[in-house]
C-alpha cells in the first residue's frame, strides 16, 4: 500500500466569503431602510348596544349606568365634564375620583361586572377627550399595576352634529 | 538605499468581528421589524392612554377601520366616506359568513380614530357597523410611556 507523503503540511481551504457578505449587507440595508419604530398600541373594549336592542327582563342586580357628559366648545375642545349631576370642570382626575367614590378604589369582580359607564358626548368633541375620559373611568396605575374600576363602557345615542 | 527584495503576499484583514456585528444587526432588524403594518396608517395619529395595553392574544377575526380627522374612513387601503363604508362592510360580512352564518358576530371591529376626529363621526362609524351586523368593537389608543399620577387612594 502506498502512502502519500504530504509535502509542507495541510492545505488551507478558503471558502468564498464575498458573495455571502454581499447578501448580508444587502439584507442589512433592506432592514435598516424599512425599519420603523412603532409605538405599541392597546385597546379599550366597548359595550355597544345593537341598533335593535333585544327585549328582555331587566336584571335587578344590574346597577344603572353612571352617566358621564362631555361638552365641547365650538372648536371641539373640552368645555365641561359632568358626572351624573355634578360638574367637574375639565379635570379628568376629578372624574376618576368620582368613579372611585362610587365603585371603590379596588372593586371586586362583582362590581366590575355590574358597574357601567355611559358616555354622552357632543358631536364635535375631539376624540382624544373621549379616550381620556375612558382612561379616567377604566382604572388607574398604582405601583406599576393597573387597577380596573369599570369595564363596561358604552356610548349614549349620538347627538346631532 | 536598500530595497526589499522578493514577492510578499497581500495581507488580509480579519473580517470575523465585522461579519459578527453585521449578523447581529441583521438579527436585530429582523426581530424588531413590524409585520403588522397593514393595521397602521400614518395619516391617523392615535390618542394616547396610560391604560392602553396590547391585547393578550391575537384577535382571530378583525376588521380595522381608520378614521381620519376629515371624517373619511380607510378600510383595506381604500378611502371612503362613512356612508360609503356600508358596501365594503356587507362584503366583509358575506366573506365571513361563507362557512358559518353567524361568524360575523365573532369579528371585532378595531377603530383607529385620529385624536382630532369628531366623536360624533366615531359614533356614526359604530352605528354603520352595527347596522350591518357587527357587535364587537374596540377603540385603539397609543400606549403612553409616561405614567399619570394615580388617584392617591
Amino acid at each position: 500500500m502506498k502512502i502519500r507523503h504530504s509535502q509542507g503540511g495541510f492545505e488551507e481551504i478558503r471558502l468564498p466569503m464575498t458573495p455571502m457578505i454581499d447578501i448580508i449587507f444587502q439584507l442589512l440595508v433592506f432592514f435598516a431602510l424599512t425599519f420603523k419604530i412603532a409605538s405599541s398600541e392597546g385597546d379599550f373594549n366597548m359595550k355597544m348596544p345593537l341598533a335593535a336592542p333585544s327585549a328582555g327582563p331587566v336584571d335587578p342586580s344590574q346597577l344603572p349606568p353612571m352617566k358621564v357628559r362631555l361638552t365641547a366648545g365650538p372648536d371641539g375642545e373640552l368645555a365641561a365634564i359632568r358626572f351624573g349631576d355634578r360638574a367637574l370642570g375639565t379635570d379628568f382626575q376629578r372624574l376618576r375620583q368620582s368613579v372611585v367614590a362610587v365603585v371603590g378604589a379596588n372593586p371586586g369582580p362583582g362590581i366590575l361586572e355590574s358597574a357601567e359607564i355611559e358616555l354622552d358626548c357632543d358631536y364635535q368633541l375631539k376624540y382624544e377627550f373621549v379616550i381620556e375620559a375612558i382612561t379616567a373611568v377604566s382604572g388607574y396605575v398604582k405601583d406599576g399595576q393597573v387597577v380596573r374600576l369599570v369595564e363596561k363602557i358604552k356610548f349614549a345615542p349620538p347627538r346631532t352634529g | 538605499m536598500r530595497f526589499k527584495s522578493g514577492y510578499t503576499l497581500p495581507k488580509e484583514g480579519d473580517m470575523t468581528s465585522m461579519i459578527d456585528m453585521v449578523f447581529q444587526l441583521v438579527c436585530f432588524f429582523m426581530v424588531a421589524l413590524n409585520f403588522s403594518e397593514a393595521e397602521v396608517n400614518e395619516r391617523v395619529h392615535l390618542p394616547s392612554s396610560e391604560l392602553a395595553r396590547p391585547p393578550d392574544g391575537p384577535m382571530p377575526l378583525r376588521i380595522t377601520l381608520h378614521l381620519m380627522p376629515t371624517g373619511r374612513v380607510i378600510l383595506g387601503g381604500e378611502e371612503m366616506s362613512i356612508p360609503g363604508l356600508r358596501r365594503l362592510l356587507i362584503l366583509e360580512k358575506q366573506v365571513l359568513d361563507v362557512s358559518d352564518k353567524q361568524r360575523h358576530r365573532e369579528a371585532t371591529i378595531i377603530i383607529r380614530a385620529d385624536t382630532a376626529a369628531m366623536t360624533g363621526r366615531v359614533q356614526e362609524l359604530i352605528r354603520q357597523c352595527q347596522e350591518v351586523g357587527f357587535e364587537k368593537f374596540v377603540l385603539r389608543a397609543r400606549q403612553e410611556e409616561t405614567r399619570l399620577p394615580s388617584t392617591g387612594t
